[in-house]
C-alpha cells in the first residue's frame, strides 16, 4: 500500500516567530522543520504501510527556498521518498493555492492508496486544506481520524467527535487528516538519520507541475490580508480569596466555562 | 558616550550561535536525542538516583534510538560520525552521567574492542545484539589495586593444553557490570607463554562459570548506574574466546580514548544542565524585591557559567572534527577530557550555590550532576593522569613514575 503524507516545514516555534511587516505574512526565511501536527500522520502512514505488509509513504511539501530540514526528519522516521515544490511565485498562497499546489504534486507522486494531512498547520491554523485537495483531486475527504484501517478498497475511519466518535468508511483512494496525539511518532532512529540523506527528494517548481504562477500565490490568492497588529496582553487572572465558599465560585467558574 | 544595544533575540543558552556549526543531520540528530532525554530520562532520573537504579530496560530503548555503538561501521549499527556520537553524549549526560556512561561503556568499551579487534564470529555473534541494546556489555581493566597503572594488573590468563584460557582475578567500578550479558575483559597472559606476559583481550560470557559480579552500593555518585566488582575464579573459556587483533596496553588504552572522547562531549551536557537550572532559577528567585539574577554577585556567577559552557562546546566540537578527519591525537583527548570535567564541576559548585538550599534537594539536577562529575573527574583517566600526558606532550619528559 502507498501512502502520501502531506507535511508542513514550518518556523520552529520554539523561537519566537516574526510577521514580515511588508507581506503581512510569517516570515518563513530561516530554518525550517517538521511541523509537529503532521509527525502523527507520518506515524500513522509508516504503520499502514508496515501493517499491509508492503509498500511505502511518500512525503509531499510545499516549502520556500527548496527547504529541506523537515522533510529529512520524516524521511529519517521511514518515509521513503518525497516531492518538494519550491518556487517563488508561490510566496503568498492562500489555503486554496495551497491546496491546488499540494493536490499536483500528490498526482505527481506516483498512485497513492491514501493521503493523510494534519487537520490544520501549527503556523497557519486554516485547517481547509485536506478538504480543498480531495475537492480538487475527486477524493473522498474524511476529517480528524483518531484511528484508521485499510480493509481491501476501502478504508474504516474513528472521526473524532466533541463527545466521542464517528465510525466512518469510504472508498480508497481517499483523503483522511489525523487529528494530533492519536498516535505516538517515533523518534528518527540514527540509522534513519542516516538513510535519510541518501533517500530521493524530487524537488519541482510550477512549471513541472503545470500549475499556472498566476493562480497560486500573491497574484491567485483570493483573500488579502488587510492588517496586522498586537495581540492584547492577556488579562490578569481572577483571584478568588477562600472565605469558605471559595470551591462554589471555582465550580461555578468552571460550569459557566462549560469545563464541568 | 552610546553603545551598541544588546541586540534582540541573544540566545541565553547559546550566546555564541555554535549551533551553527552543526550540520543539518548532526542537529537532527542532536534534537533527537534531546527529546528523547526530555521524555524517557529526565521524567524518571531523580528517582533512579535517589534508589540507586539504573533501569535495565532503558537499555532497548537506547538500542531502538539507535545510540549503541552509533559510531561504528556494520553489524547493526547507525555508522555516524565521531561528532554526532559526540554531540548524542552531549544530550544523553545532560540527562544524567548514569545514562552517558551506560551509553559510553556499551558503545566505546565494549562494542568498539570486538569491533576493531574481534575475530568475525566474536563481531557476529554479540555486536548486532548489543547494537540492538539485547545484550549489555561491560569493560574490565581496573582492579583494586591497579587503576591509573593499569598495567601492573593481576589477572591473569592462563592457556593449558587443550588451548582454553583460564581467567582469575577482579575487576573493580565495572560499571554495568551486575547487568551485562558480556564482558571485555583484559589480562596478563603467562610470560613464558606464546604472548611473553602481554595483556589481551577476552569477550567472556557472564554466564561463565567461576564468573561473578556483585553490585557496589552505598555510592553517592553516579547513582542512576550499576557499578560492580568483577570476580573471576577459574572462568575457563574457549581459545576463540581472546580478542586475536591486539596484545598489548594499546588495546585497553585505544577503548579508553574511545570512552574519553564521549566523555569531552558528555561533561557539556551535565555543565549545561547546572547553568540552565541556574539561570531560571536565579530568574524567578526573588530576594529584596527582586529576582537574584539581578544581583551584580549573580549575574558573576551565571556569565562565568555561561562563558564555560560554551568554551567546552567548542573544544568538544573541535575535538570532534578532528577526531572525524582522522587528526585527533592522545593528548588533544586528554585535554578535552580534563579539562571539560574540571569545568563541568566548576560549573555544577557555582551553580549550587546559585539555588541556595534548593541546589541540594535531587528536586534540582544539580547536585545530581556534581555528584556525578565528581565520579567522572577521576574515571576514564584522572583529572592528574590527563595533565600529566599533557606534561609530558609539552615538555618531552614523562612524570608518570
Amino acid at each position: 500500500m502507498n501512502v502520501v503524507v502531506c507535511v508542513k516545514q514550518i518556523p520552529d516555534p520554539a523561537d519566537p516567530g516574526a510577521l514580515d511587516p511588508n507581506t503581512k505574512t510569517l516570515k518563513r526565511d530561516g530554518k525550517l522543520i517538521l511541523d509537529e501536527s503532521d509527525s502523527y500522520g507520518v506515524e500513522m502512514a509508516l504503520q499502514l504501510v508496515d501493517a499491509a505488509g508492503g509498500g511505502e509513504v511518500t512525503l509531499v511539501s510545499m516549502a520556500p527556498n527548496g527547504e529541506t530540514a523537515g522533510l529529512r526528519t520524516a524521511l529519517a522516521m521511514g518515509a521513503a521518498k518525497a516531492v518538494l515544490v519550491s518556487d517563488d511565485a508561490l510566496q503568498g498562497s492562500d489555503a486554496l493555492g495551497t491546496s491546488k499546489v499540494l493536490a499536483k504534486a500528490i498526482e505527481r507522486a506516483g498512485q497513492a492508496d491514501l493521503i493523510l494531512t494534519a487537520t490544520e498547520s501549527s503556523d497557519g491554523y486554516t485547517g481547509t486544506v485536506p478538504e480543498q485537495i480531495a475537492e480538487l483531486l475527486s477524493l473522498p475527504s474524511v476529517t480528524f481520524a483518531k484511528s484508521i484501517t485499510v480493509d481491501g478498497s476501502s478504508v474504516k475511519v474513528q472521526r473524532q467527535t466533541e463527545s466521542g466518535y464517528d465510525d466512518v468508511e469510504c472508498p480508497l483512494p481517499a483523503v483522511v487528516s489525523v487529528t494530533a496525539g492519536v498516535v505516538e511518532p517515533r523518534y528518527p532512529s540514527f540509522k534513519g538519520i542516516m538513510a535519510a540523506k541518501s533517500k530521493p527528494v524530487d524537488q519541482v517548481g510550477l512549471g513541472d507541475l503545470g500549475v499556472d504562477a498566476g493562480s497560486v500565490g500573491w497574484a491567485g490568492a483570493g483573500q488579502e490580508i488587510v492588517e496586522i497588529a498586537t495581540a492584547e496582553a492577556r488579562a490578569a487572572s481572577t483571584v478568588v480569596e477562600d472565605d469558605g465558599e471559595a470551591f462554589q465560585k471555582i465550580v461555578d467558574m468552571l460550569a459557566e466555562l462549560k469545563i464541568v | 558616550m552610546s553603545h551598541a544595544p544588546i541586540p534582540n533575540g541573544a540566545d541565553p543558552l547559546d550566546l555564541l550561535g555554535t549551533d551553527t556549526l552543526l550540520t543539518d543531520e548532526e542537529r537532527l540528530l542532536r534534537d533527537t536525542v534531546r527529546k528523547f532525554v526530555a521524555d524517557k530520562v529526565l521524567p524518571d532520573v531523580g528517582e533512579w538516583f535517589d534508589a540507586g537504579t539504573f533501569p535495565k530496560e532503558m537499555a532497548k530503548e537506547f538500542g531502538a534510538l539507535g545510540v549503541l555503538g552509533m559510531h561504528l561501521e556494520g553489524y547493526g549499527c547507525a555508522g555516524t560520525s565521531a561528532t554526532a556520537y559526540g554531540l548524542a553524549c552531549t544530550e544523553l549526560e545532560f540527562g544524567d552521567s548514569g545514562a552517558r556512561s551506560f551509553v559510553s561503556v556499551q558503545g566505546s568499551l565494549a562494542m568498539f574492542p570486538i569491533w576493531a579487534f574481534g575475530s568475525e564470529e566474536q563481531k557476529q555473534e554479540w555486536l548486532p545484539g548489543m547494537a540492538a541494546g539485547d545484550l549489555i556489555g561491560c569493560f574490565g581493566l581496573t582492579e583494586p589495586d591497579s587503576g591509573s597503572d593499569p598495567s601492573s594488573m593481576r589477572t591473569t590468563a592462563r592457556q593449558d593444553a587443550s588451548g582454553d584460557w583460564i581467567l582469575n582475578g577482579a575487576k573493580m567500578w565495572i560499571t554495568n557490570g551486575s547487568i551485562a550479558d558480556v564482558a571485555v575483559v583484559w589480562a596478563r597472559t603467562d610470560p613464558d607463554g606464546p604472548d611473553r606476559g602481554a595483556v589481551r583481550g577476552f569477550v567472556v560470557p557472564t554466564n561463565s562459570s567461576g564468573f561473578s559480579a556483585p553490585a557496589i552500593h552505598r555510592k553517592v555518585s553516579l547513582r542512576a548506574s550499576v557499578t560492580s566488582e568483577l570476580v573471576l575464579e577459574d572462568v575457563r573459556l574457549p581459545a576463540s574466546a581472546v580478542l586475536p587483533g591486539v596484545s598489548g596496553m594499546r588495546g585497553p588504552l585505544s577503548c579508553l580514548n574511545e570512552a574519553r572522547f564521549g566523555i569531552s562531549f558528555g561533561s557539556v551536557g551535565a555543565a549545561r544542565a547546572c547553568y540552565e537550572a541556574a539561570l531560571a532559577y536565579a530568574g524567578e528567585r526573588v530576594q529584596f524585591d527582586k529576582p537574584i539574577a539581578g544581583f551584580q554577585l549573580t549575574q558573576r556567577k551565571l556569565v562565568d557559567m555561561m562563558v564555560k559552557v560554551q568554551r567546552g562546546t567548542l573544544l568538544a566540537l573541535h575535538l570532534g572534527r578532528a577526531k572525524d578527519e582522522g587528526t585527533l591525537t592522545t593528548p588533544m583527548i586528554s585535554f578535552g577530557k580534563m579539562d571539560n570535567v574540571r569545568m563541568a564541576l566548576e560549573v555544577a559548585r557555582e551553580a549550587r550555590s546559585v539555588l541556595g538550599a534548593n541546589g541540594i534537594t535531587t528536586e534540582y539536577p544539580v547536585i545530581r550532576h556534581m555528584n556525578n562529575l565528581e565520579s567522572v573527574y577521576t574515571y576514564e583517566g584522572t583529572n592528574e593522569i590527563h595533565t600529566l600526558i599533557l606534561g609530558q606532550a609539552i615538555t618531552g619528559l614523562q612524570a608518570f613514575s
